[in-house]
C-alpha cells in the first residue's frame, strides 16, 4: 500500500537518513525502534512531507512520487489519505476537543458540519473522551490530549496513521491509556506506522519491527522474531540496553 | 486658590475642550488606528510568510517609521511636501502620518505574536489536510490575535495621547483648543491640567475596554 525507497535527508552537514526503504501493507502495525538520533522521527516526518527529503521515492496506492521535488498539491492530496499523531499532541489550542476533531473534516474535507460533528463524537467516544468534548486542550491532561489527537486522526478515516513517539511526553500512568487506545485501533485493523520507545507495545501489538540506527535500517523482522532472536549484533545490543533499563517488559 | 473667575473659566472651557476631543481626537485616533492595523497586519504577514521582496520592503518601512520622530514625520508631510506640490489638508495629513507611524510599531507586535505560535500548530493543520491559508486563518491568526491584543491595546492608548502632536500641523483637536483658551485667559496651569484629565478619562475608558476584551479572549488560555 505504502512504500518508500531510498529516502535521504541531511540537516546541514549532518546526514540523518542515509537511504532508508520500507514497505507497509494494509493492516500492518509497524513499530520503528532505535536509539535517539537514529532518524526515526525524521523518517516519519519526511513520509508526511513535514520535512522535505533530499532524495528517494514514495509509492502510495500505486502512484509513485519523487520525495525531493514533491509538488505542494500532491503533498496535500496524499496527506488527506493519512493522519499524524505528534509526540507533543499539537491539538489546536484555540479549539475545543470536539472542534479539534471537526476542524479538518469541515475545513479541509468540506464535510457538512452536522455530519462532521457526529463523526467527531463517535471518534471521541472510541478514545474515551466523549465527556470532554467541550474542554480546551489546556483543560486536559497529556494523556487526554493525546487521545483527542488520536480521535482527530481516526475521524478522517485515513488509510494509515503515523505515530511519532505518541507516549514519550507522558507520565507512565498516562502512557497506559494512550497505548490501550492504540492497541484497540490495531485490533480493528488500522494500518499504523509507529515510532516508539515502548518495547511492550512493539512486542505485543505490532506485527513487524524496523530497527534503525545512524540513519539506516539495521534489521527488519516480524516482531516476535525480532524480540526473541534478533539477527544483527546491533539489534541485540540495543535490546540488551533497553532491557537493562527496565523498559522491555512494560506491560500495557 | 480656585477663585470664582478660575472656576468659571474651567467650567466654560470644559465643553470647549471636550467637544474637539469628541469630533477630532477620537475620530483621528479611530481612523488612524484602524488603518495602522491593516498596514501592520500586511507588513507582519509578508514577513511571517517570508514573501521575498515584500519582506524587505516592510523591514525598510518599519526601520524608517520607527527610527524617526513622529513630530518630524508630521512636519515633513504637512510643511515639507507642499514644496513638491503635494498639499494635504491637516486632518488627512495627520491620519496618514499617525497610521504609518503606528503601523510600524503594531507590525512588530503582530509579527512577534505570530512567531509565538508553536510551529506544531501549523504542522497539525497540514496533517488534518488543511492548506497554509486555511491553517493561518483558522488556527494561527486567532492565537496570535490573543497574544497581540494587550500590546495593541497599549499602542491604541498611547496613540490617543500622541494625537495632541497634531496641534502642530493645525488640526483643531483638544490640545489646540486648550492652547487657544490659555492664550485668551492666561491660566496655563489650570487649563493644561484640565486637558490632561480629559486625556486621562479617554485612556481610562480604553483601559476598561481592554480588560473586558482580554477576559473575552481568555477562554482557551491557561492563566
Amino acid at each position: 500500500m505504502l512504500q518508500v525507497e531510498n529516502i535521504r535527508k541531511s540537516f546541514g552537514p549532518l546526514e540523518v537518513l542515509k537511504g532508508v526503504s520500507l514497505r507497509v501493507e494494509q493492516g500492518d502495525v509497524v513499530a520503528i525502534l532505535g536509539p535517539s538520533g537514529s532518524g526515526k522521527t525524521t523518517l516519519l516526518r519526511c513520509m508526511n512531507f513535514l520535512e522535505t527529503a533530499d532524495g528517494g521515492t514514495m509509492t502510495f496506492d500505486g502512484e509513485t512520487f519523487p520525495l525531493a521535488g514533491m509538488a505542494r498539491r500532491d503533498a496535500a492530496r496524499l496527506r488527506k489519505k493519512t493522519a499524524f499523531v505528534f509526540q507533543d499532541y499539537n491539538l489546536f489550542r484555540n479549539k475545543t476537543a470536539l472542534q479539534n476533531v471537526t476542524e479538518g473534516l469541515v475545513i479541509a474535507r468540506k464535510t457538512p458540519r452536522d455530519q462532521a460533528v457526529s463523526i467527531a463524537r463517535r471518534a471521541l467516544e472510541k478514545v474515551g473522551m466523549a465527556d470532554r468534548e467541550n474542554h480546551y486542550p489546556h483543560q486536559l491532561s497529556g494523556g487526554q490530549q493525546q487521545r483527542v489527537a488520536i480521535a482527530r486522526a481516526i475521524a478522517a478515516n485515513p488509510e494509515i496513521i503515523f505515530f511519532d513517539e505518541p507516549t514519550s511526553a507522558l507520565d507512565p500512568e498516562l502512557t497506559g491509556e494512550v497505548l490501550a487506545v492504540m492497541r484497540q485501533l490495531a485490533d480493528e485493523g488500522m494500518t499504523m506506522l509507529v515510532v516508539t520507545h515502548e518495547m511492550g507495545f512493539a512486542r505485543t501489538v505490532s506485527n513487524r519491527v524496523i530497527f534503525m540506527e545512524d540513519g539506516v535500517v539495521v534489521e527488519e523482522a516480524p516482531s516476535r522474531a525480532f524480540f526473541e532472536s534478533p539477527r544483527e549484533e546491533r539489534s541485540r545490543a540495543f535490546l540488551r540496553t533497553v532491557r537493562s533499563a527496565g523498559t522491555a517488559d512494560d506491560s500495557i | 486658590m480656585i477663585d470664582e473667575r478660575l472656576a468659571g473659566i474651567l467650567a466654560d472651557s470644559f465643553w470647549k475642550i471636550l467637544l474637539p476631543g469628541l469630533t477630532m481626537t477620537i475620530p483621528l485616533t479611530a481612523i488612524a488606528f484602524f488603518l495602522a492595523l491593516i498596514i501592520a497586519a500586511a507588513a507582519a504577514l509578508v514577513q511571517f510568510a517570508n514573501v521575498r521582496g515584500l519582506k524587505q520592503l516592510s523591514r525598510f518601512y518599519i526601520w524608517v517609521a520607527r527610527g524617526t520622530p513622529l513630530l518630524v514625520q508630521l512636519y515633513v508631510v504637512f510643511y515639507g511636501l507642499p514644496r513638491l506640490g503635494v498639499v494635504i489638508d491637516p486632518f488627512p495629513a495627520a491620519v496618514i502620518v499617525f497610521s504609518l507611524n503606528e503601523g510600524a510599531y503594531c507590525a512588530e507586535i503582530i509579527r512577534a505574536a505570530l512567531e509565538s505560535v508553536p510551529v506544531g500548530q501549523l504542522e497539525a493543520g497540514y496533517c488534518v489536510g488543511m492548506s497554509y491559508m486555511q491553517t493561518m486563518r483558522r488556527i494561527i491568526l486567532p492565537q496570535a490575535a490573543r497574544t497581540a491584543f494587550p500590546s495593541l491595546s497599549n499602542s491604541l492608548i498611547a496613540m490617543v495621547k500622541d494625537t495632541s502632536l497634531a496641534a502642530n500641523i493645525t488640526v483643531a483637536e483638544m490640545f489646540m483648543a486648550t492652547q487657544k483658551i490659555v492664550a485668551r485667559t492666561y491660566e496655563p496651569l489650570a487649563l493644561y491640567i484640565e486637558v490632561g484629565l480629559i486625556y486621562l478619562l479617554f485612556s481610562t475608558v480604553l483601559t476598561k475596554l481592554q480588560s473586558v476584551g482580554e477576559k473575552k479572549l481568555n477562554i482557551y488560555e491557561e492563566t
